[in-house]
């Protein structure tokens, strides 16, 4: 995760809702005061804490009933209760009563092998039973781990235990691996800050899905008093250890000073000592110390230093949105519009530039989500300001006097925060005299689609940042098609994109238009354009060829292609002179499994190209290993791939099984009839296949085929078979991984799935060469060599249901039953008929000598209604598990077919 | 902990179908227009205070009209009967001082559900039916106090709760349940309290049964009783690992889509819908027709948002009819897998990462 990522995804959470860190808290709970202490609770979450930390461990407090009392008043409080609560004790019995207040899902800080496995096991147990995710700090029966080894091993073996004994989602656990003071005089603290930094990394290394919290004011205990020191020391440490992968803090957030602000020098006292970087650290820091302190100078430049009063007032205004200050930006805001030639300039200029180093910095991870949310408010302190002169603009152009231009529906969408882009749209649009109805953050689609039909609005504007928001477009999009809206609907936002727009969004919108809007800037022009009796419908037709046009580029692959009748089809089916064909009788009938499969026997069937494009390594093996561009990557992995897989097979990481099975068989149009023995009066399965569609140029003399014609039909008297098969080489799979293969080594991870992969692949070759000489026996004299294997140079085909000859996977149900492969091979489907383990192949066995493999392409609508009919299958449920070949949109189909 | 042979069937059978579960069982026994004395029948004819409007105890005093609703469901198509036990738990039977036969109720009305399902399994053996022992929300709410001066006042606590309901599942897994199902919840910290306390009744009778979930939004706030959104519900109740999670009641069909839809959006278990009847009439009564309310929730079936569908307050088994029929039509939504985070909840929904 790169620097931005993490501090953007860093999880403040408030800690002022602490009576052991908070007197003002501590002095409202005492007396009682709980309405007090509930202001205290909002203010956190204004102030941007995603959770709150919720702690009453004080001597003289019934703690359990404070708990109970203050968490039951926060259920009353929606705006408290939206974030989920920290249920902080370092009693148990308090946590519990915790827990038996909140509905949502809480965190609870926290629980420690301190008194044991046994009492840390009980506790975790019921957490989990409670329902909530767990933070565990770094202590165990010998006490509070301080150095790096012990933080990280204490914290494997709590991870070991919750998730192997009591199966506790590893996402939900979070480690606290101890901050402690740091430049006490005591020479083996001056080790604590790096210490927590290193163990962070370790621990996030070696379990990648746990979080890293820690309770950042304990670092600073040594310089009460000084709030800038502590200040910056605060800061400095997040700075590292959210780089190394500390992703929630008990902090107050709000107040954090800037990593860039901190004096350089101060900074740099602070970097020494946290990262322990100098024997004489601590002295140094103590002795500058007092001089950062309160008026002497200041850590805090933006609010001691006043130069930057004497800059341009540009400049100044940067510096106040930068910094959350509010206490120049009236009188800036007020000289910049003198300036100005119309008060909207002042928006669109100046304060725009300053909000765009807010955004830069915040992507560089040097500001934190809580100084945005800050800058923003200053931001619309200025705005707020210009607006009386924007109103005097609107009276004396007149534009006042007209009704509004058109009513626009803006909003953050579910899931999302982020505003300011589109509060800036809003700004500009309403100076613009469109209405604006803006909705905020989080809006849920129901919401959005509710208030759109109440108000009758023009434009619906969805705006989001972050990537998950992108999806919730696609949905919003969905349900005004769903509820028949066909109004124009903007995209914008950080993660937005024209080309999602256009492959995305837009499609699930067929009666209106999805457009993207990249900037506020174009956001009137865009507007404008839309709600023009005659710019529209050119406006929305340009827009309209210029997506299809993107769109078109996305799929040009799946470019649709002209279809014939299934009729026509079905009479250029492939045509086999069956006088001359003589099926072969396989050697058994039935199937017969294959236990724990000799491995190194397969090692000579695999087929490493794929394994190649599995890298995104393009080229053929062997010639892949001398290419000039790729070669020695692809040597170093086919080696170290030789190396594991050898391994692999001594060590008996999987175990391979099959099944194989042969019945007699003819087909009876595009269906293939099996039957219970060679009377072929009883039937005991019909295997359904798909015919090809595709309208080729008539001059070429290709059938289209399907599988039923590489059997014999029944009317030619002919007795015909059929084989199936399943073969998995991923019993055990996962297991080994987990045994063998540290978490942190991905490499070495991916290297060992993508080997089982091939031995599966591998075991079907083998399988179907040993079909082919000895269990059908219909080419007993085959001898090919792996090259030719690969090149299927042998008679006869194994097609698998799923893949291009039979696109239809539900088809594997049938030869899952023929064979019970879930108890004859240990292979299962998935209620989407994938294949459980991964690493396996199943297929059919055709001896035909002129069986090929072929693609059915896409099918037509004739087709899909006729093969329903023969599965059983209502047309809409062909068309779900059919979608992917579909040549036609079946939702479109439908509408035709209602008007 | 054992696993009844009935939970293979019912996984196999929701991945080939959409499930049906029953529809309203109050309507049905309204048909009947028992009065006082059908409510106390013999046993209870000298009971101390009214208890006519205690549905639940009809399981005791007239069973056959019970298990003949259920019948009738059956008939009608449901793959999954509910007990008449939504009030069945002491805190609700406090209403009528019966308390002490809370348990009783649910152990008879376990084994009417039993038999009713039983004999459709020996007449339609390729269609399994399924009983899912109901537990209702209580009357009371552990998250929100009854007097708006005192905020912090509840009229129930969590452990009140838990050895209520504790009780009451046992007593349904010991009448032959095959589900526990946590329905038309208020308030989410009740069922956080049923959750907690139906997994002590697995630990304690030995038997582990499948769990479904199912809520209640009240209205278009999109809101539970308590406040919380329908993703912010499924986070809260995530850890059960349940069968489904949905929703029932308050809402008709037309409501209820977006809260569907947004909880399939959401949730990587399968998802169960069983709307009102619409909504009711001046006279309270539920208008829409089995036709109606089948062709409303169609589109959220041809959409891919359901696993289990049926109908709460007013419907009946001609609702149940059509809407199985209609059902016939569309696969069971696929399961989704997401990326592991850890995802809290408030009265919201906290995604990390």
């Amino acid at each position: 995760m790169t620097t931005a990522n993490a501090a953007q995804s860093f999880i403040n959470v408030g800690e002022r809702t602490n009576v052991t860190g908070s007197a003002k808290f501590r002095k409202l709970i005492e007396a009682n005061d709980y309405q007090a202490a509930l202001a205290v609770a909002r203010q956190q979450v204004e102030s941007g804490a995603q959770i709150i930390d919720v702690n009453m461990d004080e001597g003289l407090l019934d703690s359990e009933k404070a708990m109970t009392t203050f968490l039951n008043m926060i259920a009353s409080e929606p705006d408290i209760s939206r974030v989920p609560v920290m249920i902080d004790s370092s009693k148990w019995t308090v946590i519990e009563a915790g827990l038996k207040c909140v509905q949502g899902k809480a965190i609870v800080n926290s629980i420690s092998l301190k008194e044991g496995e046994g009492s840390f096991l009980e506790q975790a147990r019921k957490v989990l039973r409670y329902g909530a995710a767990v933070v565990v700090m770094a202590f165990d029966e010998q006490g509070q781990a301080d150095t790096i080894e012990r933080k990280v091993s204490i914290c494997e073996r709590a991870y070991k235990l919750l998730t192997e004994k009591i199966g506790y989602p590893p996402e939900d656990i979070i480690f606290d691996p101890n901050i402690f003071a740091v430049a006490t005089g005591i020479e083996e603290h001056n080790g604590y800050g790096i210490a927590f930094i290193e163990a962070a990394r370790q621990i996030k290394q070696k379990m990648p899905l746990v979080h890293i919290s820690g309770g950042v004011s304990n670092l600073s205990f040594s310089f009460r008093g000084n709030e800038p020191v502590r200040e910056a020391m605060h800061s400095v440490f997040l700075y590292h250890a959210i780089q190394a992968g500390m992703d929630m803090g008990i902090v107050n957030a709000g107040q954090l000073t800037l990593y860039d602000d901190i004096p350089a020098e101060l900074r740099e006292l602070c970097e020494d000592v946290i990262l322990n970087r100098r024997d004489d650290a601590t002295d140094r820091l103590l002795e500058a110390a007092p001089r950062f302190k309160g008026d002497g100078g200041g850590a805090r430049a933006s609010t001691k230093d006043m130069t930057w009063r004497e800059g341009s007032v540009e400049d100044r205004l940067t510096h106040s949105l930068v910094h959350g200050l509010t206490d120049f930006i009236e009188a800036d805001t007020e000289e910049a519009r003198a300036k100005a030639e119309k008060p909207l300039h002042v928006i669109e200029g100046p304060l725009m530039a300053g909000m765009n180093v807010v955004g830069d910095l915040f992507g560089a991870g040097k500001m934190f989500l809580p100084q945005v949310v800050k800058s923003a408010r200053v931001m619309k302190q200025a705005v707020a300001y210009l607006q009386p002169f924007l109103e005097e603009e609107k009276r004396l152009s007149g534009v006042d006097q007209k009704p509004a231009a058109g009513k626009i529906l803006m909003a953050t969408v579910k899931g999302d925060v982020h505003d300011i882009g589109k509060n800036i749209v809003g700004v500009v649009l309403q100076c613009n005299n469109y209405e604006v109805i803006d909705l905020g953050v989080m809006v849920p689609a129901a919401k959005i689609l509710e208030t759109a039909k109440r108000e009758k609005v023009d434009i619906i504007g969805l705006s989001g940042l972050i990537t998950p928001s992108l999806d919730e477009m696609c949905f919003v999009a969905a349900e005004m098609e769903r509820e028949g809206f066909a109004c124009p609907l903007l995209i914008g936002g950080a993660t937005t994109s024209k080309v999602h727009t256009a492959v995305k969004i837009n499609p699930n919108y067929h009666r209106g238009q999805a457009i993207y809007v990249l900037d506020a800037s174009r956001a009137v022009g865009v507007v404008s354009n839309l709600l023009s009796d005659t710019e529209s419908k050119p406006y929305i037709d340009g827009i309209k060829a210029e997506y299809a046009k993107v769109r078109d580029a996305h799929i040009a692959n799946e470019a649709r292609k002209q279809r014939i009748t299934l009729k026509a089809a079905r009479d250029n089916k492939f045509k086999s002179d069956w006088s001359k064909i003589k099926p072969v009788r396989p050697t058994f009938l039935g199937a017969k499994s294959f236990a724990d499969y000799n491995l190194a026997s397969l090692v000579r069937y695999i087929d490493w190209t794929p394994f190649f494009q599995t890298w995104e390594l393009s080229g053929r093996y062997p010639q892949i290993l001398n290419d000039n561009k790729v070669g020695a990557e692809a040597k170093k992995l086919f080696d170290d791939a030789q190396v594991l897989l050898k391994r692999m097979i001594a060590e008996k990481w999987v175990t391979a099984s099959g099944v194989v099975g042969f019945w007699p068989a003819n087909s009876t149009g595009d269906d293939i009839d099996l039957y219970a023995d060679e009377q072929r009066a009883k039937k005991i399965a019909t295997l359904h296949t798909l015919r090809q569609q595709i309208a080729r140029d008539p001059s070429r003399d290709r059938a289209h085929t399907a599988l039923a014609d590489f059997i014999a039909p029944r009317e030619t008297g002919i007795a015909d078979y059929i084989g199936g098969f399943a073969v998995t080489t991923g019993i055990g799979e996962d297991e080994a991984i987990e045994r063998h293969i540290p978490k942190t080594d991905d490499y070495t991870r991916i290297l060992a799935k993508a080997l089982c992969d091939r031995l599966a692949e591998a075991f079907a070759e083998a399988m179907h060469e040993k079909v082919r000489k000895e269990l059908w026996g219909y080419a007993p004299t085959e001898n090919l060599a792996t090259d030719d294997l690969i090149l299927e140079k042998y008679v006869g085909i194994r097609p698998a249901p799923g893949y291009p000859a039979q696109p239809d996977h539900t088809e594997k149900a049938t030869l899952w039953t023929l064979m019970d492969v879930e108890k004859s091979a240990n292979i299962t489907l998935t209620e989407s008929y994938a294949m459980w383990p991964g690493a396996a192949v199943s297929g059919l066995y055709f001896s035909h000598p002129d069986s090929h493999y072929f693609g059915v392409g896409k099918v037509e609508r004739d087709q899909v209604e006729d093969y329903a009919a023969r599965k059983g299958w209502t047309v809409s449920e062909a068309e779900r598990w059919l979608a992917p070949v579909l040549n036609y949109d079946p939702s479109a189909h439908n509408r035709t077919a209602a008007a | 902990m054992t696993r009844k042979p009935s939970w293979a069937a019912l996984e196999k059978a929701a991945s080939q179908r959409i499930l049906i579960i029953d529809g309203a069982m109050g309507t049905m026994i309204q048909r009947h227009k028992p009065d006082e004395a059908a409510y106390r029948g013999e046993r209870f004819k000298d009971w101390h205070r009214d208890i006519k409007g205690n549905n639940d105890l009809l399981v005791l005093t007239q069973p056959k009209m019970i298990q003949d609703i259920h019948e009738q469901y059956l008939a009608a198509g449901a793959d999954i009967i509910e007990t008449n036990t939504f009030n069945a738990q002491v805190i609700s039977m406090a209403d009528y001082g019966m308390e002490e036969i809370a348990i009783e109720m649910n152990v008879a009305a376990a084994k009417l559900a039993r038999a009713a399902a039983d004999k459709y399994n020996k007449l339609t053996p390729d269609k399994p039916r399924f009983v899912a022992g109901a537990v209702g929300p209580t009357n009371r709410t552990a998250s929100i106090s009854p007097d708006v001066n005192n905020p912090g006042y509840r009229n129930v606590n969590f452990d009140e709760l838990r050895a209520a309901y504790k009780d009451q599942v046992k007593a349904l897994i010991q009448g032959g349940s095959d589900i526990i199902l946590i329905e038309t919840i208020f308030d989410t910290l009740n069922a956080k309290a049923a959750g907690f306390a139906t997994l002590e009744a697995f630990d304690e009778t030995g038997i582990e049964l499948p769990i479904m979930i199912s809520g209640t939004i009240t209205d278009r706030s999109g809101r539970t009783l308590s406040g919380q959104t329908a993703e912010a519900f499924w986070y809260s109740m995530r850890h059960l690992r349940p069968f489904s999670v949905g929703l029932n009641c308050a809402l008709g069909a037309e409501l209820m889509r977006p809260y569907i839809a947004e909880l399939a959006h959401v949730a990587d278990v399968r998802i169960s819908a069983y709307p009102n009847a619409g909504l009711p009439n001046e006279m309270g009564e539920y208008d829409e027709t089995g036709t109606e309310m089948a062709c409303k929730v169609e589109p959220w079936m041809a959409d891919g948002l359901i696993n289990i569908i049926g109908g709460c307050c007013g419907s009946t088994p001609d609702h149940i009819a059509h809407i199985a029929e209609h059902a016939k039509a569309h696969a069971p939504r696929a399961l989704p897998t997401f990326e592991p985070k850890m995802r809290l909840s408030g009265l919201e929904p906290f995604v990390a990462g």
